[in-house]
């Protein structure tokens, strides 16, 4: 029901910000969105979308940021290994 | 990058999974309020992962299951009359209600038509001047502003042959029930991240002050939810108690202005009833007074009603995280996602099927075990 998934704006049709739609890329599978609520978005850039509504631009900087994370816990592992 | 795969390697889950291990010094109980994230959790076997000591426990966070009966019976009502085109997203055609469900009432002949989106009723409505066309909105604060946009085209459309069946429920006044509760045995939170994409988390810092519980929004993939975990259990362990966002790629603090904007003007905040918890002050919204020519229940006339769930059901405890599915004695016997008694069964999303779906075998032997 709250399912929302990421995907790619591949083109954007309308000016009326009300009623802008942009057609999405879900590996494959494209579908229209309703693009009301993210003014911002442009062609290329990844949205959530929830039921035909795109609710947010994916920040692609804070999604590094897990992985750079993961990358740190697995040195600090490494370090305390020999020790423990 | 595509914000999915990634999200699913195993190793790196299993990296995640030794750090919280190597923190965690006590048992804590954490509560995912999403039945999306529960969905994630049983499916990629991720609270397997975790130290036994950590218990993810199960919250109310699916609109399917928290509908409460009598809205269901409402939209049966409204659906079985001539004339009427209902739609609705698919997950609700199967949510029993108290004699019956939306795929039967198709079935002898009502028509009710499964959308994708509520612009998509919308445009039924355009379709089909002579028929009345009724959208069931159901849904978080992640569906409201999908909710809100179609009663607000609608209205600029002036299309008088378009009204709603509204039962929307917001999360936190249910935290803050939950967290008041006497019974409450929840230490911190995963707070639904696709909630926040729309909400942003300002309305969490009080509660988490309040109630001195980590409130940590959290996304919906094997990795978001086991780092969520342990930044909720890092605070945990260091007797912190704040608000932090590990689903800073779709979520920012003050939420997404343009569809708040828009939910204010189409809605209002009203006191709901959620389906096994009881009725929660300031937990949903209904249509603004400008906009109840919209509002279904009150177009076709529909009275108020109150009606009794199963006996057998304990939907509600399990909804408030008090019960495990496979403590309910009607689970996986005379309770089935083919004939559910309850709606924590009949949602995808729902903690019953969730366990039906992937753990009844583990469930029988825990059954037989005890
Ligand atoms: S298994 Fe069925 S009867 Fe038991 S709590 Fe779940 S939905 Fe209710």
């Amino acid at each position: 029901m709250c399912l929302a998934i990421p995907g790619k704006v591949v083109s954007i049709s309308g000016d009326d910000p009300l009623t802008r739609m942009g057609r999405i890329n879900f590996s494959g599978i494209v579908k229209e969105a309703c693009l009301a609520y993210v003014p911002e978005v442009n062609v290329g850039d990844y949205v959530i979308v929830h039921v035909g509504f795109a609710l947010s631009k994916v920040d692609e900087a804070e999604a590094q940021k897990v992985f750079e994370y993961l990358k740190q816990i697995g040195e600090l592992g490494e370090l305390e290994a020999p020790a423990g | 990058m595509k914000f999915m795969d990634e999200y699913r390697d195993a190793d790196l889950a299993r990296k995640f999974a030794r750090e919280i291990q190597r923190i965690t010094t006590r048992p804590w109980k954490i509560m995912e309020v999403c039945g999306g994230q529960t969905h994630a959790i049983v499916k990629f076997g991720i609270d397997e992962l975790l130290p036994k000591r950590i218990e993810l426990i199960h919250g109310p966070g699916c609109p399917v299951c928290v509908t409460p009966l009598e809205v269901i019976d409402q939209a049966l009502e409204i659906a079985a009359r001539p004339g009427v085109i209902f739609t609705s997203f698919g997950d609700m055609l199967r949510v029993p209600g108290s004699t019956t469900d939306l795929l039967s009432v198709k079935g002898q002949g009502g028509d009710v038509r499964i959308v994708y989106s509520p612009l998509d009723a919308v445009k039924i409505a355009e379709l089909n001047p002579a028929k009345e066309v009724v959208f069931f909105g159901v849904g978080f604060e992640t569906t409201a502003p999908a909710t809100a946009m179609a009663i607000y085209q609608a209205a600029q459309k002036g299309l008088n042959n378009f009204s709603m069946l509204v039962s929307h429920v917001l999360v936190p006044p249910a935290i803050e029930a939950l967290m008041s509760s006497p019974d409450c045995r929840v230490q911190a939170f995963l707070a639904a991240g696709h909630v926040c994409t729309v909400m942003g988390y300002e309305e969490y810092f009080p509660l988490a002050k309040k109630y001195h519980v980590p409130i940590v929004i959290t996304g919906f993939e094997p990795l978001d939810i086991l780092h969520g975990v342990l930044l909720t259990v890092q605070q945990l362990e260091s007797g912190r108690a704040e608000v932090e966002n590990q689903y800073a790629r779709a979520v920012c603090r003050e939420g997404n202005l343009p569809a708040q904007d828009l939910i204010k003007k189409v809605f209002r905040v009203v006191p709901r009833k959620w389906r096994g918890v009881g009725e929660i002050p300031e937990s949903g919204l209904g249509l603004a007074d400008n906009y109840t020519a919209f509002d279904a229940a009150k177009k076709f006339g529909l009275s108020d009603r109150q009606v009794d769930e199963p006996a057998e059901c304990i939907a509600g405890l399990i909804l408030q995280g008090l019960k495990k599915p496979h403590e309910c004695p009607a689970f996986g016997t005379r309770c089935t996602p083919e004939h559910p008694f309850g709606a924590t069964m009949v949602s995808s999303e729902g903690a019953c099927a969730a366990y039906y779906r992937y753990r009844r075998h583990d469930a029988a032997e825990m059954a037989g075990a005890k």
